[in-house]
């Protein structure tokens, strides 16, 4: 049995497209080396030059985020699933927002210009 | 009975309540292992946000950033603007508040009862460095006062003065917290309190996870940690998908009588997994949790009725915590 591992749409383009693609591994670490040999650049979105988990990526492991089970450490088995997600929990919506905010502005400067 | 001169004051001192129902069974002899409900539904809007948001605009009065008339700016996927709203009517402030478009209508009519005004944000935004954008926009906007939730302290020291003492109060033996997570003001202000006052207290977040539309970000380097977040807060943290957060709202209506939103469904689903990891450790454990609102907000969705996988394809691209 392999490990199953859940590819965000915005990475998909690493998996040729694939929503769950599978890997194995003793650790994180081994699981993304894994992966990175079939899709090859996933593992550098993932990981920062220092080694370490990037800020705006959260993976977890059945369901637990990894950063509090050892981080890249993190201890893999076969039948675990790994949901790789960017990170924008509470802020996802604070994104779209803000986002609103900034064009409601611009509209109120070009109506008071006029 | 409890007397308050106005309902500001009636804010907080929330029930917390037992799910002897729900909780799990224990083997005979072993160590108790409880749930608590913590019935945030119970203040004066019906969520738990009432408390950051009378405690943001006390702060903001108390450091003279806001002065009567003045307009706040608030971006929020309802809860949040719904108490601003009640607040500001009270102490005399014009909100504008900023939510996706793919928010319950209930929570839109209610806002605007309220007397709130909505702007509406795309459901699939996204933008590089909106956030900072934002906080720009307000800058150049000296007469809106931009609360700001995901990054004003207050948010989550409401929390540490007084949903953290009310819990320890009632229950002394408390060993687990679980809140969800999303401004993570509830989990950081509250979690800091216990973590003072309780050896090895744990205190778990139970974070939603939303269909893939919501996750519809261009690039992962735009993505988003609010402010107030501190991991080292944390003892964990849970993923909880739709439908999950599904079946344990139900669960909670169904076996205990609690009708409550989806984020509490997600909440409960995170508690139920510590309540049974204590029992297979043989541990004692009182795990207390929030009941975020209630679910009457939410009926509209249509998620309560049906099969679970017409539930979880009713929420599929809204934000349903």
């Amino acid at each position: 049995m392999a490990i199953e591992v859940r590819i965000p749409t915005i990475l998909r383009s690493y998996t040729g497209g694939a929503k769950v693609v599978e890997g194995s591994g003793d650790t994180l670490t081994d699981l993304l080396a894994d992966l990175d040999t079939r899709h090859a650049g996933l593992r550098a979105r993932l990981v920062t030059d220092a080694g370490a988990l990037h800020r705006f990526v959260n993976v977890y492991v059945n369901d637990e985020d990894v950063r509090f089970l050892g981080a890249l450490d993190a201890k893999l088995n076969d039948g675990d699933s790994v949901t790789i997600l960017p990170a924008v929990a509470g802020g996802a919506f604070g994104f779209a927002a803000a986002a609103a905010i900034a064009s409601h502005a611009a509209a109120t400067r070009a109506a008071a210009a006029r | 009975m409890t007397r308050y001169d106005n309902l500001l004051d009636a804010c907080g001192g929330t029930p917390l309540v037992g799910l002897p129902r729900l909780s799990p069974t224990v083997p005979a002899g072993a160590p108790p292992v409880r749930l608590w409900a913590k019935l945030e539904d119970r203040n004066p809007t019906g969520s738990i946000k009432d408390r950051p948001a009378l405690f943001m605009v006390r702060r903001a009065e108390a450091e003279g950033r806001l002065r009567p008339g003045d307009t706040i700016l608030e971006p929020t996927s309802g809860n949040t603007g719904i108490s601003l709203a009640m607040v500001a009517k009270l102490r005399g402030y014009r909100l504008v508040c900023v939510m996706p478009e793919n928010v319950s209508t209930e929570r839109v009519q209610l806002l605007r009862m309220y007397g709130a005004e909505i702007i509406f944000s795309p459901a699939a935004g996204g933008s590089n460095q909106a956030v900072a954008t934002a906080k720009q926009i307000a800058a150049e906007h000296p007469d809106w006062v931009m609360l700001f939730q995901y990054g004003n302290e207050g948010n989550a020291r409401a929390h540490y003065e007084t949903t953290g003492p009310e819990l320890l109060e009632d229950l002394p033996t408390i060993t687990h917290f679980v809140a969800g997570l999303g401004t993570t003001g509830t989990l950081m202000g509250t979690g800091r309190y216990l973590r003072e006052k309780v050896d090895g207290i744990q205190i778990v977040a139970a974070e939603p996870r939303y269909g893939e539309l919501v996750y519809g970000l261009r690039n992962i380097d735009e993505g988003y940690v609010p402010e107030l977040y501190d991991a080292t807060v944390l003892t964990r943290r849970f993923s909880v998908g739709t439908r999950d957060a599904v079946l344990r709202t139900r669960q909670l209506v169904e076996v205990e009588g609690i009708f409550a939103g989806f984020s509490t469904g997600a909440i409960l689903h995170a508690a139920l997994a510590v309540a049974h990891e204590a029992i297979r450790d043989g541990r004692r454990a009182d795990v207390a949790f929030v009941v975020a609102d209630g679910g009457w907000k939410y009926l509209s969705t249509g998620a309560y009725g049906g099969t679970l996988a017409d539930a979880e394809d009713a929420l599929e691209g809204q934000l349903w915590a």
